[in-house]
């Protein structure tokens, strides 16, 4: 049943709703507003002139190799860092269902990262990896590996998925968790008892069980890899070395702050303004069915 | 099919003593059922036999090899649990091919196997189903295909029809015998309901407290009750006891109520005056006026349609039920009489049957 508390009059209301409202319009929907009329302009450099440039900015963008290059990558990653974060959450979660001793805080342990701010996690990772000082650095260097992400793009690609993916697994771990408490331990004993054991049983007993989970959980990593991991890669390479860890929200931001072009930036903020809604629809309707 | 035999089993939670050692021998094609009140320990005997569960002590022998520490999947036995435990997101084919699969048979051999077992248990227009898309009954059938299409060597049986209406219930019972008298599968059937364990067993055992208070056939439970636990279990409405001494030599018994009863099965041993439980079932007193009449105070009576129960107190204020055929001339006083040879002997300490030497 749902409980509804019903006011007289508006005003009391009115006064309840303003502040999410307000937070709403004040950062979302206006800065929505202005970056649509951004992205149909092209601003100089000194900001001097605007001129209206119609859908120019993002055929530019579509033509612009690098953006496509940006484009690619940010695929890559997300691919990268769902799997990643989601096989580790899994893997966690299946030793937490099982673990008797200390399994309270093992997974208190565990979710602890996701406690962790963005940023911080950067910082934490720069004490271990950085090219002169860091301790894993040392230890690398010790077996022959020239570890250094400042300059190598492949390990600084590597090493933000890794940061990216490590921040996440905490996340997976609580659904995934919940998601193994909720198959009934008598299903799991019948296909025991039926001659499942191990990876078997996993694969066709408890994983298919896990569905829901695992697809709420895809969309909600993408998202996240998509667009929630800038503090983190910025905080650690900035996008760099050259462009190999800008992804896209990197790019709006390098592009747009950093070289100025607002015009172009704004259009691709709006462009990933579509994946988000679109992303999030496709779940909102899928568990909205499930609920129903 | 296969013989089964446990040996002292014995299971211990931390400091709690769930089973005391149960010692249990079946015969093949035999179903044992194990009935008891819950927490009883049944449930934990019936999951020490499939391997969900390892025992503190003992051994189980499955068609006399060892299988104490076997692996439950490698046990070959099958179980019906009380929620099917359907694999859900498999159809009816599927629920019930997974174990043949996993026992390396070819796609053809299983199909041929789970139409035959569909057509026995009439599943046969819903094997493409799922098991949300079934009804109980249904379900409880699908638990059954995957069970016997498997030709295990034993079958359990946790409580399987406690999720059914009452009325389905009785069919599926009769059904469950059935099959398992044509299959001639040894079986352990848990089950907290008398009736069930009455009409389905070969041989009861009936648990109390984690200990096997009596195991035999239904009618050597219901007619010579080992325990007066047994005694109170087995058997609708529960037990009528009686305070009573041991008078005459040991050959009479004096009930606390009044009359004396001569016992007609022979003396006990017990020296006079001993204190003793005389157990008398509903239906077995009758109302009668006499010189060993008892006047029974009626305080309720409780119509079933073809009988009625009188529930009321004897003079020595002891409870009293009695079972009338007749429409019951429901006045405050009764007489009654309790016909000797109807009498089930009891020590009133240690709660176990007092024999004649």
């Amino acid at each position: 049943m749902e409980r509804r508390t019903l006011f007289a009059g508006w005003l009391l209301p009115a006064v309840l709703v303003a502040p999410q409202l307000a937070i709403t319009v004040l950062f979302f929907l206006l800065p929505a507003w202005r970056a649509f009329g951004e992205s149909v302009r092209a601003t100089d450099a000194f900001g001097l002139n605007t001129s209206f440039v119609g859908l120019a900015n993002f055929t530019e963008l579509f033509q612009s190799s690098t953006y496509q290059a940006a484009l690619v990558r940010t695929f890559v990653f997300c691919i990268a860092v769902t799997c990643l974060a989601m096989g580790f959450g899994l893997l966690l979660a299946s030793f937490a269902n099982r673990a008797i001793r200390g399994a309270r805080v093992y997974r208190i342990l565990l979710i602890w990262p996701y406690a962790i701010a963005p940023a911080i996690a950067s910082v934490i990772f720069v004490f271990l990896l950085q090219p002169q000082i860091g301790l894993l650095t040392n230890l690398f260097g010790r077996f022959g590996l020239d570890f250094n992400y400042a300059t190598h793009a492949d390990q600084a690609f590597l090493l933000v998925i890794v940061i990216a993916a490590w921040k996440q697994v905490s996340y997976n771990f609580i659904f995934y968790l919940a998601g193994l408490q909720s198959v009934p331990r008598s299903v799991i004993e019948a296909a025991t008892l039926d001659g499942a054991r191990g990876f078997y049983r996993f694969r066709t007993m408890i994983f298919p069980l896990l569905a829901p989970t695992t697809f709420f959980l895809i969309i909600v990593n993408i998202v996240y890899a998509a667009f929630d991991t800038f503090a983190l890669i910025f905080a650690l390479t900035a996008g760099g070395p050259g462009t190999a860890t800008e992804t896209l929200v990197v790019k709006v931001y390098r592009d747009g702050i950093l070289n100025l072009d607002i015009g172009g930036s704004a259009a691709q903020s709006i462009i990933l303004m579509l994946i988000i809604i679109a992303l999030t629809t496709i779940q909102f309707r899928y568990t909205g069915k499930r609920a129903g | 099919m296969a013989t089964l035999e446990l040996q002292s089993l014995q299971k211990t939670f931390g400091a709690t003593t769930v089973l005391h050692g149960i010692d249990l021998a079946l015969a093949d094609g035999e179903m044992l059922v194990i009935v008891g009140a819950s927490g009883c320990g049944k449930s934990t005997l019936l999951r020490l036999v499939a391997g969900l569960e390892s025992p503190s002590a003992g051994r189980i022998l499955l068609d006399g090899a060892d299988i104490t520490d076997r692996d439950p999947s490698r046990r070959d036995i099958a179980m019906v649990f009380q929620n099917y435990a359907l694999y859900p997101h498999m159809s009816v084919f599927d629920n019930m091919g997974y174990g043949l699969k996993l026992k390396g048979l070819d796609r053809a051999t299983i199909k041929s196997k789970i139409e035959i077992a569909a057509e026995t248990l009439g599943l046969t227009p819903l094997l493409a189903r799922k098991p949300r898309e079934l009804s109980g009954g249904q379900r409880q059938r699908v638990a059954m295909g995957r069970a016997i299409v498997r030709e295990p060597k034993l079958f359990l049986f946790d409580e399987p029809l406690s999720n059914l209406d009452a009325k389905l219930r009785v069919q599926v019972r009769a059904d469950i015998r059935k099959l398992q008298k044509r299959l001639n599968i040894t079986s352990l059937y848990v089950t907290h309901d008398q009736v069930e364990a009455m009409t389905l067993a070969d041989r009861l055992i009936v648990m109390h407290q984690g200990r096997a208070a009596q195991i035999a056939t239904p009618i050597e439970v219901f007619d010579r009750p080992a325990t007066m636990y047994v005694a109170s279990f087995i058997g609708e409405p529960a037990m009528n006891f009686c305070p009573a001494t041991i008078t005459r030599n040991g050959r009479a018994a004096k009930l606390d109520a009044g009359p004396e009863l001569t016992f007609t099965d022979g003396p006990r041993t017990a020296p006079d005056g001993t204190a003793i439980t005389l157990g008398i079932r509903a239906q077995h007193a009758t109302i009668a006026s006499g010189p060993n009449s008892i006047p029974l105070a009626v305080e309720f009576a409780e119509p079933l349609g073809s009988e009625t129960l009188l529930h009321g107190t004897l003079p020595d204020t002891t409870p009293f039920i009695l079972r009338v055929t007749s429409p019951a001339p429901i006045d405050h006083i009764i007489p009654i009489e309790i016909p000797p040879h109807h009498i089930h002997v009891f020590d009133p300490t240690t709660g176990t049957r007092m024999d004649p030497a």
